[in-house]
């Protein structure tokens, strides 16, 4: 479990995040969701610590971020597994380089051992026959899994994935939440995804945190997103027409099954 | 004036991040020998063109400015032995190795950088500038004496094929001219120097790429401030260094 508590950041004097706290629970796929520029990005950053809150704490299972020394920090860095946009695989190793570069690099594994678990894991997010191409050769879609592949790969207990659907298909990014959410709870993670998909925060929001101008308006999951009242939320969820019908869908089922009741 | 003096400081504090004990050495040596092939290696080609062709021009200009039948034939040889041997092979080298090497290691980080790759490593727990930076630093500067003293002797060559495929001097004579007069420590001279350059070619390239903020543009930028940067710092140390070593 990660847990911020009233964290505010600041750039150049202008205060992006505001007093936020919010609890990110393990074993379930945590979004933060809200528009662009809304700061969740910034807050994401502050989660991971690759930037530092003027203000607040972060928690990971109880062990402040703040009061860990330079070794502490480093062992905690090795429970984390990071995706990111835009992949951020090494373009100088191949698919299996790629995701022994961790094992490598922390792993007490035998080489053998290792290569097991990297091809456990590359079987894993359903890569097959791709191991020794770069990633200049496989598409987007087969790049996250790769990017999955790697951060998977030291089990971490703490998976953290920025906007992992952007650039991709609606069809591959429904696999690539399908299988974030299923490897979350196949190993009880903590995940927290950073998304403005839709498609994603109704499919796998078990805990919302909505981010609005640098504001926490409001948690929740994919269930009481549809009944919340908060004005911004709303305006955010429900910006396009197909998802205003919906909402009006499910609201009319909802009372009807109330008034069945 | 204090742009530059902070620009100095982020640099210093970014080499206390390189020099560090490297996690894996393991890792560290496979890195290692990649770059010394990657950037040493390679830049052989480029080094024995240029050397040869500089060598051969310098050996045609002296004969054809040394007309005095004061001057004894042999000093052709001899001026474009000490040209090679102090200032072509170590600082005109080094000045187009920056070009070459410079933009090569500018532009790979950079493009790390903006592709996220080094904010993964960060992540992960890598120490990124040492892992990244530290192999291309000590690669390169372990192989550039084997580029000096290659530069010298293409020069040489250079040099010696114009004495042999045309009229303007006797091969004789050249050889005689470049085993004149020859003081050893010339040559270390010409090592020092470039050991010195290729630290702040790959040292000032890898600080401009590892801290590109941006896209392709500024990738670009940082790649073109790195040789700028390097060949100006190039410049500078080869007066300090000739003062240093030749006084």
């Amino acid at each position: 479990m990660i847990e911020a508590k009233n964290i505010s950041k600041w750039f150049d004097g202008q205060q992006i995040l505001f007093d936020i706290n919010a609890t990110l629970e393990t074993g379930k796929t945590n979004l933060i969701i809200g528009q662009s520029g809304s700061g969740k990005t910034v807050f994401m950053k502050c989660l991971i610590g690759l930037l530092t809150p003027e203000e607040g704490e972060i928690y990971y299972d109880g062990r402040s971020f703040r009061t860990m020394n330079a070794n502490e920090r480093r062992n905690l860095r090795t429970e984390i597994g990071m995706l990111f946009q835009g992949s951020a695989l090494f373009d100088n190793e191949t698919v299996l380089g790629n995701v022994m570069f961790p094992l490598k690099m922390f792993s007490p594994l035998s080489r053998k051992e290792q290569l097991e678990r990297a091809h456990f894991c590359i079987r894993r997010v359903g890569l097959e026959n791709a191991d020794d191409k770069y990633p200049s050769e496989i598409s987007g879609g087969m790049q996250k899994r790769v990017a999955i592949a790697r951060a998977i790969a030291l089990n971490p207990k703490y998976l953290f994935c920025d906007e992992p659907n952007s650039g991709l298909d609606p069809k591959t990014s429904i696999l690539i939440d399908e299988l974030l959410s299923d490897i979350t709870h196949e190993y009880q993670m903590t995940t927290v995804i950073n998304t403005h998909d839709m498609n994603s925060v109704l499919g796998i929001g078990e805990k919302i945190i909505f981010i609005n101008k640098g504001h926490c308006d409001w948690q929740g999951n994919d269930k009481s997103i549809f009944r919340s009242k908060s004005q911004s939320l709303n305006d955010f969820v429900f910006a396009s027409e197909l998802f205003r019908e919906v909402k009006v869908f499910l609201e009319r089922e909802y009372e009807a099954h109330n008034s069945e009741k | 004036m204090v742009s530059g003096i902070k620009t100095f400081g982020k640099y210093c504090i970014f080499l206390c991040q390189v020099f560090r004990i490297p996690d894996k050495w393991k890792v560290f040596f496979k890195n290692l020998l990649f770059e010394i092939s990657k950037l040493g290696v390679d830049s052989i080609p480029l080094v024995i063109i240029i050397s040869i062709f500089i060598g051969a021009v310098i050996c045609i200009q002296m004969t054809i400015n040394i007309v005095s039948p004061l001057i004894p034939s042999y000093s052709t040889g001899l001026a474009t032995r000490e040209i090679l041997l102090l200032e072509f092979s170590s600082t005109m080298m080094s000045l187009i190795l920056a070009g070459k090497v410079g933009s090569n290691i500018a532009s790979e980080i950079g493009t790390m950088r903006v592709t996220e790759q080094i904010d993964a490593m960060d992540i992960m727990g890598v120490k990124s500038a040492n892992f990244i930076v530290l192999p291309k630093i000590i690669g390169f500067v372990a192989f550039v004496p084997v580029l000096c003293v290659l530069s010298m002797f293409m020069g040489l060559l250079g040099g010696w094929a114009v004495a042999e495929f045309t009229t303007m001097i006797s091969v004789e004579d050249y050889i005689y001219g470049i085993q004149s007069f020859f003081n050893e420590w010339y040559v270390w001279y010409g090592i020092i120097k470039t050991v010195v350059f290729a630290f702040l070619i790959s040292s000032i390239a890898a600080f401009y790429g590892y801290y590109v903020k941006g896209g392709a543009l500024e990738v670009g930028k940082a790649s073109t401030s790195a040789v700028v940067s390097s060949s100006i710092l190039i410049l500078l140390a080869d007066v300090i260094l000739t003062k240093l070593l030749l006084q």
